[in-house]
């Protein structure tokens, strides 16, 4: 195996490593969404359980990498490298799972990236052949991830139409040599710069995000060499309703016109469009459960066959936030292909 | 100029062009409509609080002592609406009509101390209950003691009464 370097951002893979296996854990809201037959499981108790939702989350990533290892058909002794990241502080979700899986352990902090990153690192890993096999997962919860970073959770604010939700859920993914049946591969992966246009708002994820999207977008545009219709399906992490507008604004003022069949973000795709659902998901349990269970089936039922996944994130946090500093964004692109 | 300048520009150029699309991008603000109903909600509130206190007044309480037992009926109503989990979506709706009320300060305390609970009793509970509501408590102290001065003032300067 080998990692080509098709610029300063890209690597592609040859020949690719494949997604063996997969499992995506759900909460209440997203079971309630259009995606929630491709989900592994649904959880309509936020507390899992257990004593608080730090807790729960930690429960249903841990779900999802136990899943994950079972549908790739290995052992768990056979995974050399775990990447995994989540939003919590000191990224105690992963640290913790890690703790009890016994994979060799790297944490990684992306915010709402990280699924993808998490990817990468483990694409690398074993492309390069430092790894047999590789784990990467990440997680987000609604409740912990409101109480950390915004207010009390029963608190009575109203939020406005531009604030997104965090998706309560974990992905999963085993990477390792392809066997022979037909699983999507990793061919390339396009690691993203920090991009910061002065947004301050908090409740505006999307519109901090986008920058960094394109950015990304285009860098792996160019080092590839291709143009967006190269792909089925190119799916953005977590920019919402309103991310996603003005990531096709400021592709058409780099001169990039992109299909509105083209894109999609799940953040829109993961809760219905409803007034409640305010400007759509995030977090990073957004886009890894939307690719560990509904593009991965997408694929191997056959209606996909190149998926560009770019997962985006803020790089805020509560006390950058009251220090009126701007928020960074950032973004990673991954492509799955059924060769 | 130098060229590190044109790249400072370029960037707030960039910046500048961006806060116009985000404009655009944003979704309607309902200023009007939120507006109407925080007047309506908070007039409720209010309404129903009065309910309470003409109620008190015909179980023994008098117009000198009436208010507390008010105010406390009030909160805990709020505070039984927010441990049920349904304050907070009345609030969605309602926003500063169940804010500004003394059920939007139950409120406040309420929710902090049972989202700090898996903490414990002391450093959580006890150290997280004012997170939201102190500020209110802080500025409420300030401001009456600024009221005071002035008001103190007034009256060693020989003005009348206000």
């Amino acid at each position: 195996m080998s990692v080509l370097r098709a610029g300063r951002q890209t690597w592609v893979f040859d020949p690719a490593p494949g997604l063996l296996g997969a499992g995506a854990v759900a909460g209440k809201r997203e079971g309630e969404g259009p995606l929630a037959g491709d989900f592994d499981v649904i959880h309509k108790d936020p507390y899992v359980g257990q004593k608080s939702f730090e807790a729960a989350e930690q429960k249903l990533l841990e779900e999802a990498c136990n899943l994950a290892v079972r549908h790739s058909g290995r052992g768990r002794d056979e995974i050399d490298l775990h990447f995994s990241g989540d939003l919590m502080n000191q990224i105690t979700s992963s640290s913790f799972t890690a703790r009890s899986l016994g994979i060799p352990y790297v944490g990684l902090f992306g915010a709402c990236s990280t699924s993808v990153e998490s990817l990468a690192m483990g694409a690398l890993a074993v492309a390069s052949g430092a790894a047999r096999l590789a784990l990467c997962s990440t997680s987000s919860h609604t409740n912990a991830a409101e109480k950390q970073f915004r207010y009390p959770n029963e608190y009575g604010s109203q939020k406005n139409g531009t604030t997104q939700i965090t998706v309560t859920g974990a992905g999963a993914f085993v990477l390792g040599q392809p066997g022979a049946d037909a699983v999507p591969v990793v061919t390339s992966a396009t690691i993203g710069r920090v991009v910061d246009l002065n947004v301050t708002d908090a409740f505006n994820m999307g519109a901090a995000m986008a920058p960094a999207a394109c950015d990304c977008l285009l860098a792996h545009l160019r080092e590839r060499n291709i143009r967006p219709d190269h792909y089925d399906l190119i799916l953005t992490g977590d920019l919402g309703w309103v991310g996603s507008t003005l990531l096709h604004d400021l592709l058409a003022a780099e001169g990039i016109f992109l299909p509105q069949n083209l894109h999609k973000d799940a953040g829109k795709m993961i809760f219905h469009p409803a007034e409640k659902n305010l400007a759509g998901g995030s977090g990073c349990g957004c886009m890894a459960v939307t690719a560990a269970g509904h593009i991965r089936r997408e694929m191997a039922r056959g209606s996909l066959r190149r998926v560009l996944l770019i997962a985006t994130g803020a790089l805020l946090s509560p006390l950058s936030v009251q220090q009126k500093q701007s928020i960074p964004g950032i973004a990673h692109a991954i492509s799955w292909e059924v060769l | 100029m130098s060229r590190v300048d044109s790249a400072a520009e370029r960037q707030q150029a960039k910046e500048q062009v961006y806060q116009n699309l985000q404009k655009n991008a944003a979704p309607p603000r309902h200023l009007l409509r939120n507006c109407l109903n925080a007047f309506w909600t908070g007039g409720l509130i209010c309404l129903l609080a009065q309910g309470v206190q003409s109620w008190l007044l015909t179980q023994g309480f008098n117009t000198e002592n009436v208010g507390a037992p008010t105010s406390a009926v009030m909160i805990f109503l709020a505070v039984i609406l927010t441990s049920c989990g349904v304050y907070d979506r009345i609030s969605q709706f309602a926003g500063a009509g169940t804010a500004v009320p003394i059920t939007g300060f139950a409120n406040s305390m309420c929710s902090a101390a049972l989202e700090y609970r898996s903490e414990g009793f002391v450093l959580g509970v006890g150290g997280n209950m004012f997170k939201v509501a102190g500020p209110v408590i802080v500025f409420g102290a300030v401001s009456a003691f600024i009221a005071a001065i002035a008001a103190a003032l007034w009256y060693t300067l020989g003005g009348g009464a206000i």
